[in-house]
C-alpha cells in the first residue's frame, strides 16, 4: 500500500513537474476575423505570422523549446465572440496574443483578457486611434500605424492634388469614426472642407438614402473609410450607377483586387493609401512569402509578420514567457540602436540576442515604434489604373 | 429657378432608386403577408427563403452562361427564375411536410410556430451558404444601364445627371406582372377564391368542403414564387450576399405589418412608404431646393431632417405610430 501511495505520489509530481514546463513554454495564440467583414484578408494575416513562428522553430526555437500556436475567430465585429475566443486561447496556454485584427474587439480583448491575466498582445491591424489611450499596463503594441497618421496622409495626398472640398462616409465603427475624424482635422486644419459626413452600417440593404445625401453636398469627391466586401463597396456601386461621383479616396480597409475587379474602370479617376514601405523588408518578405505561395503584398500580411517575429525576439531578449517581462523589451528590440534585421534573418537574431548584442527589427514593414507602443507608419499612395492597383510613392 | 435641374435631380436619387427598393420590399412583404393571412403565422425564414431562390438563380444562371445561353440585353436570371422557383416550391412544401404540419396538426399556438420558423430559417440560412458560400456574388449581366447619367447630361444638356439602370426597369416591371397574376389568381380563380376563404374563417370554410392541405400546398408555391422573385431582383439591382438577405427581413415585415398584415394590397403600399419615407426623411434637399429657388436664396446648410444613420428609426417610428393609431394597418389586416 506504502508502495502504491509512494508510487502514486512520485507520478504526481512528475506530472505537475510536466505541466509547469507546459505553462512556462511559449505559445501564441493568433485571433484575426477569419469569420466576419475581414473574412478575405485575414487567412493572408494568419499565414504571414505562422511564417514567422515557423522561421523560428527551423532555427531550433525559443528559449529552448519549440513555439506552439493557435487560431482563434475575432468575428472582427463581436466583441463578445472575440473576448470568448481570447479567453479559450489563455485557457489553451497562450502566453501571447497576435491580434486582434479590428480595432472594437481589439480593444475588448485588451481590457477583458490581456490586461486581466497580464499577457502581451501585439494587433497588427488595428489602427483606431483610441487605443493609443486605452488602459494597457504596458502590454500592448501595434504593427500599423494608428488612424490618426492616416488621416495626415490622406489630407496632405488631397492637397497636393488640388482637392479642398470633398464628401465623406465612413463605417459606423470605431475604425471608420477614428479615421474619419483624424482624417476631418487634419484636413480642416490645412484649409480643407468636409462637406458632408455620412455614418453607413455594413450588410444593409440599399444605400440610396445615404448616396443621396452625400451627393447633394456637391462635392466632387468623395472619401469612402469602409470596407472592401462591406457598405464601402455598395456606397460606391451606388454612386457610380447615379452619377453622383466619380473619383474616389480609398483608405486601407477599401483597398483588395476584389474590388478593382468589380468596379474596373469605375475606379479610373480614384485614388488611396495603405500601409507599405518600399523599404528591403518589404522585398525580403515578398522572397520569402512567395516562396510559401502567399501574396507578400497582401494587405497586413507584413505587419502580421513582424507581430510575431517581435513577441518572440521580446521573449528571447526577456528570456522569459511572461507577459510583463517580454513586454517591457518589445521596444527595445524594435527600435533602434541595434543590428537591424529583416525578415528570413530571425535565426540570426536570436544568436544575437543569446550572444547579448542589441537588436534593431526592421521586419517586412520598417518597424519603429513611437509613442505608446505603435508604429509609426509607413503609407503607400496608390492609384487603379486598368484594373490594376499601382503604387505611386512611398510617404 | 431651374426646376427641370430640381425635378430631375429628386428622380435620380430619391424617387427612382425608392421605386426600386419599394418594389422588391413589396413583393417580399406580400409573401409574408400571405403566409400569415392564410397559415397565421409571422414566418421568420422569409428572408431566407428568399436567399435560397436567389442562390439556385445563380447557379443556374452560371451553368447557362457556361453553356453560352444569354439572354441578350436582359439579364440570364430571368431565364433561370422559372426553374429556381421550382427548386424554393420544392424545399418549401417538403419543410411543411416535415415540420410545420407537424404543429398544424397539433394546433400550436401561433408563438410556437413563430419559433419553429426561426428554427427553420438556420437550417435555410446554412443550407443557402453550403451552395453558394458567403461571398458578395454579383451575377447580373446583359445590358447595364437604360439611361447612363453621363448620356443623359450630354442629351439634355442639364447640370443633374438622369440614371435608369436595367435591373431598376426589371424590377418595376416584373413587380407589376407579379403582383397583377397575384390579384387575378387570388379574385377570379377556384383556387385563389378559396383560400381568400379559408384565410377569412378557417372553419367555415372546412364546413363547406375546402380541402385545407391543398390550400396550404398552394399558399407555399405561391410563397416561393414571390420569394425567389423578389430575392433575384434585389440581387440583379444590388449584388447577392447571404447576409445581407437576413438583413431583409425587418424592412419587409415592418412593410407587411404597416400595411396590414393578411391584406395583399397593404403589403404592397406598406413596401413603397417604408421605401420612399427611409430615402426622403434622411435625404439633404439642399441641391433641389437650390435650384428651385431663385438666383443666390441657395441655403447654407444640407436641409437634412435626420441624419441617414437614423433610416431604420424612421421605418420603426412608422411602424409604431401604426400599431399605436391603426392597429390592424393602413389597410384593414388583422391585428398583431
Amino acid at each position: 500500500m506504502t508502495k502504491l501511495l509512494r508510487a502514486a505520489s512520485a507520478l504526481a509530481l512528475l506530472a505537475g513537474a510536466a505541466a509547469a514546463q507546459d505553462a512556462a513554454a511559449p505559445k501564441i495564440g493568433i485571433i484575426l476575423g477569419f469569420t466576419g467583414p475581414l473574412e478575405s484578408i485575414t487567412p493572408n494575416m494568419a499565414t504571414g505570422a505562422e511564417m514567422a513562428i515557423n522561421e523560428v522553430n527551423a532555427a531550433g526555437g525559443l528559449l529552448g523549446q519549440q513555439v506552439g500556436v493557435e487560431r482563434a475567430d475575432s468575428t472582427c465585429i463581436d466583441a463578445a465572440a472575440a473576448t470568448a475566443a481570447a479567453e479559450g486561447l489563455v485557457a489553451g496556454g497562450a502566453n501571447a496574443i497576435m491580434g486582434a485584427d479590428c480595432s472594437g474587439v481589439t480593444g475588448a480583448v485588451l481590457t477583458n483578457v490581456a490586461v486581466p491575466n497580464g499577457i502581451g498582445m501585439i494587433s497588427p491591424s488595428a489602427t483606431s486611434p483610441g487605443l493609443s489611450t486605452a488602459e494597457d499596463n504596458g502590454l500592448f503594441f501595434r504593427t500599423a500605424p494608428s488612424d490618426a497618421r492616416q488621416g495626415e496622409i490622406l489630407a496632405q495626398v488631397l492637397q497636393e492634388r488640388g482637392v479642398t472640398d470633398v464628401a465623406l462616409t465612413y463605417t459606423n465603427n470605431d475604425y471608420g469614426k477614428g479615421l474619419a475624424d483624424a482624417f476631418t482635422t487634419a484636413f480642416t486644419a490645412a484649409g480643407g472642407t468636409v462637406s458632408i459626413t455620412v455614418p453607413h452600417e455594413d450588410g444593409k440593404a440599399d444605400y440610396s438614402a445615404e448616396v443621396a445625401s452625400l451627393a447633394a453636398s456637391g462635392s466632387d469627391v468623395l472619401l469612402v473609410a469602409g470596407y472592401t466586401d462591406q457598405g464601402g463597396r455598395g456606397i460606391i456601386q451606388n454612386a457610380l450607377d447615379t452619377g453622383a461621383f466619380e473619383t474616389f479616396v480609398l483608405p486601407d480597409g477599401m483597398i483588395g483586387q476584389d474590388i478593382v475587379d468589380t468596379l474596373g474602370e469605375g475606379l479610373a479617376t480614384s485614388f488611396g493609401t495603405m500601409p507599405g514601405t518600399d523599404s528591403p523588408g518589404a522585398a525580403a518578405f515578398q522572397e520569402i512569402a512567395s516562396a510559401q505561395s502567399l501574396d507578400g503584398t497582401s494587405v497586413y500580411a507584413g505587419e502580421s509578420y513582424d507581430a510575431a517575429a517581435l513577441i518572440m525576439l521580446a521573449m528571447a531578449a526577456a528570456g522569459s514567457t511572461n507577459g510583463a517581462d517580454w513586454a517591457a523589451q518589445v521596444e527595445s528590440v524594435a527600435n533602434a540602436p541595434g543590428e537591424q534585421v529583416l525578415p528570413g534573418e530571425l535565426g540570426k537574431a536570436l544568436e544575437l540576442i543569446a550572444a547579448g548584442t542589441d537588436i534593431d527589427y526592421v521586419g517586412a514593414t520598417a518597424v519603429e515604434l513611437i509613442g505608446t507602443g505603435e508604429s509609426a507608419g509607413n503609407f503607400r499612395e496608390l492609384e487603379f489604373k486598368d484594373g490594376q492597383i499601382e503604387t505611386v510613392q512611398f510617404r | 429657378m431651374d426646376l427641370l435641374n430640381a425635378l430631375v435631380a429628386f428622380l435620380n436619387f430619391v424617387f427612382i432608386p425608392a421605386l426600386a427598393y419599394g418594389s422588391q420590399l413589396a413583393l417580399g412583404a406580400l409573401g409574408a403577408t400571405l403566409i400569415y393571412g392564410i397559415l397565421r403565422f409571422s414566418n421568420f425564414a422569409h428572408g431566407e427563403t428568399m436567399a435560397f431562390g436567389t442562390a439556385i438563380t445563380i447557379l443556374l444562371t452560371f451553368g447557362l452562361q457556361a453553356l453560352g445561353i444569354t439572354f441578350g440585353p436582359l439579364p440570364t436570371a430571368l431565364i433561370a427564375l422559372p426553374l429556381a422557383i421550382a427548386a424554393t416550391a420544392l424545399l418549401l412544401l417538403g419543410t411543411d411536410r416535415l415540420v410545420y404540419r407537424f404543429y398544424r396538426d397539433a394546433k400550436a399556438a401561433p408563438t410556437i410556430l413563430v419559433i419553429v420558423s426561426l428554427g427553420v430559417m438556420f437550417i435555410m440560412s446554412a443550407i443557402t451558404r453550403f451552395l453558394v458560400g458567403v461571398e458578395d456574388i454579383a451575377f447580373a449581366d446583359g445590358e447595364r444601364f437604360v439611361v447612363t447619367a453621363r448620356g443623359f447630361r450630354d442629351w439634355s444638356g442639364l447640370e443633374e445627371g438622369l440614371a435608369i439602370r436595367s435591373t431598376q426597369v426589371i424590377t418595376v416591371v416584373v413587380a407589376g406582372i407579379a403582383v397583377a397574376l397575384l390579384f387575378w389568381f387570388l379574385n377570379r380563380t377556384r383556387t385563389g377564391k378559396s383560400m381568400r376563404a379559408f384565410s377569412d374563417n378557417e372553419d367555415l370554410a372546412l364546413l363547406s368542403g375546402i380541402n385545407p392541405n391543398r390550400v396550404v400546398a398552394v399558399t407555399w408555391v405561391i410563397v416561393a414564387a414571390l420569394a425567389t422573385t423578389a430575392g433575384v431582383l434585389y440581387g440583379l439591382d444590388k449584388s447577392f450576399k447571404a447576409f445581407t438577405y437576413f438583413q431583409l427581413l425587418l424592412p419587409i415585415f415592418a412593410a407587411a405589418v404597416v400595411g396590414g398584415l393578411g391584406n395583399p394590397l397593404g403589403a404592397i403600399a406598406g413596401g413603397f412608404v417604408i421605401a420612399f419615407s427611409e430615402v426622403m426623411v434622411t435625404y439633404a434637399w439642399r441641391q433641389v431646393v437650390a435650384y428651385a429657388l431663385p438666383g443666390d436664396w441657395a441655403p447654407a446648410g444640407l436641409l437634412q431632417i435626420m441624419s441617414t444613420e437614423y433610416k431604420f428609426a424612421v421605418s420603426f417610428a412608422i411602424l409604431i405610430i401604426v400599431l399605436l393609431f391603426k392597429p390592424t394597418g393602413l389597410f384593414k389586416g388583422q391585428s398583431v
